[in-house]
């Protein structure tokens, strides 16, 4: 069962107490912005073979929305981090990089 | 290619079965073809084997990654049903279940299909009025589908709990010419048939690049080397993502788990799929007795081909309501395909941004059912550039919001 330490309130969560929301740090983009922008925010997802950052939410424990890096490939997990980022922290990327010495953000 | 027949089964019994063929040849990959497939599971190989049959371009690879027939197409629960809500839907996927009717003939190859009947359960007040606008719209788009009440779904599968505690029965979407085949066989039968119009199925064989030049494909890269060809079809389901990351462009799909499950065999006792879409079950008894389960699919993203577990007890705690006498039944085994989910849960049969290259992906948790009318659709795209069973399912009505939606039509299960 994948586990996910909430960063909100310290407990290491299984799966039963969260829900999932989706690929994180998508940058959004509303009335006024270019068609383009707007399909690729409301529908274009990078579901990639590998390092994956999403949005989970610790719905049956405190509650609050954090984000989290997995390994689509393995399910490891990377670590967890607050959902008031914009982007993964260094120690994240440090981690993932330890495991994947050719990985870069896209 | 030696046919099948049941001459056959005699001439070869008579001399100790010395004279079967391999059902497909395994070639090296030539440098060039005029169609390469990339994914050799039910929904490549059919495109490969319309594209030879309806439009007469054999010079076509089909490459797959692992073996051919070893991804969705055998890990699914084998059900062909249509009776989809939306005009679009329902053309290609009674265009699919009619190919099905004669497939075994077709390809001289027996898939076993099995018109049994679908039912799918109405458990509350908003599925029975949902189904009953299903039943409406099948009956205009001329899919032959039924409401029925309790007593008949009791008369047709009496060992459903009609008058279960939380979710009794009110009703199901029954239609009659729905039912399962043998999944392996599909992909077989297509295999041996693409084979023998000679075109090439090259197993083992991963892409690991897609070439273009000026905004048109060119040709892949593979582990057995580069193939050129002027027209790409991609139909990898779960892998989607990532061909079209080689190819330039992004995908509005997830790739996540689904499971299913089938317990040890037991004498016949249903002789009919039921979906049970409130409750997250679906059941149906396969040839060897055993029952196949299905439920639904997990939330996240993954590549693993195998699931969470307690997503296999909300669906066995599901159907043991639904279902009391299976209780005490032991699985036997449990597996995971890696589906790929749009938005709508509508297919993606499109073009794409890269001038050449044609994707064939999105079909979810229910691909199976489609794989001929997909197949049929696709090769008219892929040959002639436009097809009427795939013009609404293109990749721009997402930009356009002109969705195919079957998520609020069909809730759950596909």
């Amino acid at each position: 069962m994948l586990i996910l330490t909430c960063p909100n309130c310290g407990l290491a969560a299984d799966e039963t107490e969260l829900s999932p929301g989706g690929e994180a740090h998508l940058k959004r983009f509303g009335p006024g912005s270019e068609d383009a922008d707007f399909e690729g925010y409301l529908f274009h997802r990078a579901n990639p073979k590998g390092v994956h950052f999403e949005r989970w939410r610790h719905a049956y424990g405190c509650g609050k929305w954090f984000l989290a890096a997995r390994d689509t490939a393995t399910l490891e997990v990377f670590g967890t981090y607050p959902a008031q980022t914009t982007e993964p922290p260094a120690e994240i990327i440090t981690r993932i990089r330890a495991r994947h010495p050719d990985w870069s953000p896209t | 290619m030696r046919r099948y027949s049941a001459f056959a089964i005699v001439r070869e019994a008579a001399r100790h079965h010395l004279g079967w063929e391999r059902a497909w040849a395994s070639p090296s990959p030539k440098a060039r073809y005029d169609a390469v497939i990339v994914g050799a599971g039910g929904h490549g190989l059919a495109t490969a084997y319309y594209l030879g049959k309806n439009h007469g371009i054999t010079n076509v690879a089909v490459i797959e990654k692992g073996w051919l027939g070893g991804g969705n197409t055998g890990r699914n629960t084998t059900i062909i049903r249509s009776n989809y809500l939306q005009d679009p839907s329902a053309a290609i996927y009674e265009k699919s279940r009619s190919l099905y009717e004669t497939m075994s003939q077709d390809l001289n190859y027996n898939v076993m299909f099995s018109p049994r009947g679908v039912m799918m359960l109405a458990q509350t007040e908003h599925e029975l009025r949902g189904y009953r606008r299903t039943t409406h719209a099948n009956a205009l788009q001329g899919v032959a589908t039924e409401f029925i009440a309790p007593e008949r779904v009791r008369e047709l599968c009496p060992i459903i709990n009609i008058d279960g505690p939380r979710y009794p029965v009110l009703g199901a979407l029954w239609q009659p010419r729905g039912g399962t085949a043998r999944h392996d066989a599909v992909a077989w039968g297509y295999a041996r048939a693409c084979s023998a119009m000679g075109m090439d199925i090259i197993q083992q064989c991963e892409v690991t690049g897609v070439q273009s030049a000026n905004g048109k494909v060119t040709g892949v890269r593979t582990t057995k080397g580069d193939i050129a060809t002027p027209k790409l079809g991609i139909v990898v389901a779960g892998h989607s993502g990532v061909l079209a990351e080689m190819a330039g462009f992004r995908l509005p799909v997830e790739s996540v788990a689904l499971q299913a499950l089938v317990s040890e065999p037991i004498k016949p006792c249903m002789d009919v799929v039921v979906m049970a879409n409130t409750v997250h079950g679906y059941m149906s008894q396969s040839d060897k007795g055993e029952m196949v389960i299905g439920g639904g699919a997990d939330g996240y993203n993954n590549y693993t081909q195998r699931g969470s577990f307690h997503h296999i007890e909300e669906t066995v705690r599901a159907l043991i309501e639904t279902f009391p006498m299976i209780s005490r039944l032991k699985m036997l085994r449990q597996w995971g395909g890696i589906v790929d989910m749009t938005g709508d849960r509508s297919p993606i049969l499109s073009k794409t941004p890269l001038e050449g290259c044609f994707i064939n992906c999105g079909w979810g948790t229910g691909g199976f059912k489609a794989i001929p009318g997909s197949g049929w659709g696709f090769a008219e795209l892929m040959a002639k550039g436009h097809s009427p069973l795939t013009a609404a399912f293109g990749l721009e009505r997402f930009r356009e919001g002109r969705f195919v939606d079957e998520s609020v039509a069909a809730g759950v299960a596909h």
